[in-house]
């Protein structure tokens, strides 16, 4: 499974890449790593007809993850990419933007990696 | 004396009064004047020296009188006369009820007038006259009475004036001290002003710290949660003797407990900032990593913004000079020019985003660069810009384009004060539609 992670904090990176090291050496996961909205746009573009889940921060300098998701939703992939969205704590009105403009999921941080590896269906 | 000459001066006499009463044609009067005339009147300026300045003293009595339609008329009383015929002089002394009607009522005046004649190519003519109207002042040849009543007079002006100095001293001295109690006053409200305008810019920035502290905090509990789950492994690894892979967790576990460590010192720093920020200047200059400060407090604005209105956003552009140095200030209120500066250009590309919509990306940039010796500081952002015509107000303290509540009108205003006493300057370059620069320059102390 291809996961695209868009967060503007590249520590992140290092979290998901110690957090699935088992799933990612047996090749269970494959992760990719953006640090902005845009170059996330970037990536889901030179995609050709890939399975993709794509796990968003919201709060994210310039192109927003809202933004981002609304982009996604417009460019009718196939096939239709799962799209997650994170958020701080408690934040409600994103949740409900997120709803509506079609994200799949929503998770609050700090990431619970349980839920989202059950999420992932990786336990 | 011959009867024609004693006539003569008879007659010279009467035309003399008339000439003195203004009754007489000004064309004839030369007849009866001699070119060497001399004499005084009563009233100061009437002096004359010769024929021209006596010409000048009646002009003026003349127009006077047809000003002020004066009619003159007199009595004669007894008079004294000599004359010497052999040297064709004749001297006349006379007194006067002078009577002079005019447009303000009649006064009378008695009047005293010597004249001395001279017997000159067959006519007699005035040489020397003298007329005075004597004061009211009886057994006082000396006028000492006019003197002491003048003196008096005087006394009493300046004891008046004294009098009215004191009372202007008295008002001065309340209005000084009304001065100085305004100044007091306000000194006062400025203190608050500028407590209330940094508790402004704190409540702004709360959210972004909860965001600043919050984001460290989740890598803090991840990497750690990570690093003892990582400790398992190690354990499950030893058992399988694959001591590769031991290695390589331990360095991932050293590399975790350093990012534990980066993240809880950032957190550090965002809530001393706020505690410095809250607290009045220390005024202590400290040495400071600008590019540390600068991208601390962009981020703070940033987020504090976003927590205001979600709809904000802006791409952040951070253009931090590796090679510069530390510089020598006051952190905390150099933190606060950055919050300044920084919210101010958030704060324009917003408004321009809520007019051009979609079709506009809103950039705030910070950058820092050593130049030539000097420290260079510049937010820039492509927001509307600022009107040519308000933009040497900007720096004056409660001059704010923001709407009421939306800004105390103080941020700039204390962020020049600032960069002032950090022997600094500040510039601004401006575009309308383009954006607005802030370039801050502080001279480069070596540590």
């Amino acid at each position: 499974m291809k996961i695209l992670v868009v967060d503007d904090e590249v520590d992140v990176k290092t979290l998901f890449e110690q957090r699935f090291r088992k799933e990612i050496r047996s090749k269970a996961v494959d992760f990719v790593f953006a640090f902005s909205g845009k170059e996330a746009l970037q990536y889901i573009d030179q995609l050709n007809h890939e399975a993709i889940l794509i796990l968003s921060d919201i709060n994210m300098p310039g192109m927003s993850g809202l933004e981002l998701l609304k982009e996604i939703k417009q460019k009718e992939l196939v096939p239709k990419p799962i799209v997650m969205m994170i958020s701080a704590y408690g934040d409600e009105q994103n949740y409900n933007t997120a709803k509506s403009l079609g994200a799949d999921e929503f998770l609050t941080k700090p990431v619970d990696f349980k839920l989202l590896k059950e999420k992932l269906q990786l336990n | 004396m011959s009867l024609d000459k004693d006539y003569l001066l008879q007659k010279s006499k009467e035309e003399i009064l008339k000439i003195f009463t203004s009754e007489y044609p000004l064309e004839k009067i030369p007849e009866f004047i001699a070119e060497e005339v001399s004499g005084f009147g009563t009233t100061q300026d009437e002096r004359a020296h010769n024929f021209q300045e006596f010409m000048k003293i009646l002009v003026l009595q003349y127009q006077q009188s047809q000003e002020m339609g004066i009619e003159v008329s007199f009595v004669e009383k007894p008079f004294h006369q000599w004359q010497n015929l052999s040297k064709d002089l004749a001297l006349l002394v006379q007194e006067f009820d002078l009577s002079i009607k005019s447009k303000v009522g009649v006064n009378t005046i008695d009047f005293r007038l010597s004249s001395l004649f001279e017997w000159k190519q067959d006519s007699w003519k005035l040489i020397h006259w003298h007329g005075s109207t004597p004061v009211n002042v009886e057994k006082d040849a000396w006028h000492v009475t006019e003197w002491q009543k003048k003196n008096d007079e005087l006394k009493q002006k300046v004891e008046e004036q004294t009098q009215n100095l004191m009372l202007k001293n008295e008002q001065l001295q309340k209005a000084k001290e009304q001065i100085e109690d305004t100044l007091k006053e306000l000194k006062e409200t400025q203190d608050l002003l500028i407590q209330s305008e940094k508790m402004a810019s704190l409540g702004e920035l709360t959210a972004g710290i909860a965001h600043e502290i919050q984001n460290p905090l989740n890598f803090v509990n991840n990497f750690s949660e990570l690093s003892n789950e990582l400790l398992e492994e190690i354990q499950e690894e030893i058992e399988n003797k694959d001591f590769d892979e031991v290695k390589a967790i331990c360095q991932d576990l050293k590399g975790n407990l350093e990012k534990i460590n980066h993240h809880g010192k950032r957190a550090d720093s965002i809530v001393k900032g706020m505690l410095q920020h809250s607290r009045a200047s220390t005024g202590q200059k400290e040495w400071t990593d600008l590019n540390g400060l600068a991208d601390e407090y962009l981020r703070l604005a940033y987020h504090g913004l976003r927590a205001k209105d979600k709809s904000f956003n802006s791409e952040l552009k951070m253009d931090l000079d590796p090679n510069l140095p530390k510089v020598e200030i006051i952190a905390q209120d150099f933190g606060r020019v950055l919050l300044n500066m920084i919210n101010n250009s958030f704060y324009s590309v917003n408004e321009k985003k809520q007019q051009l919509g979609e079709s506009f990306q809103p950039v705030v940039s910070v950058s820092t660069k050593l130049l030539d010796g000097q420290i260079q500081l510049k937010i820039s952002d492509n927001g509307n810009g600022i009107p040519e015509e308000i933009r040497h107000k900007i720096f004056q303290p409660f001059f704010t384009t923001k709407e009421t509540g939306q800004g105390t009108g103080l941020g700039l205003s204390l962020s020049y004060d600032i960069i002032k006493a950090h022997g600094g300057t500040i510039k601004v370059e401006s575009k309308i539609g383009e954006g607005t620069s802030i370039l801050i320059e502080i001279s480069q102390k070596k540590e």
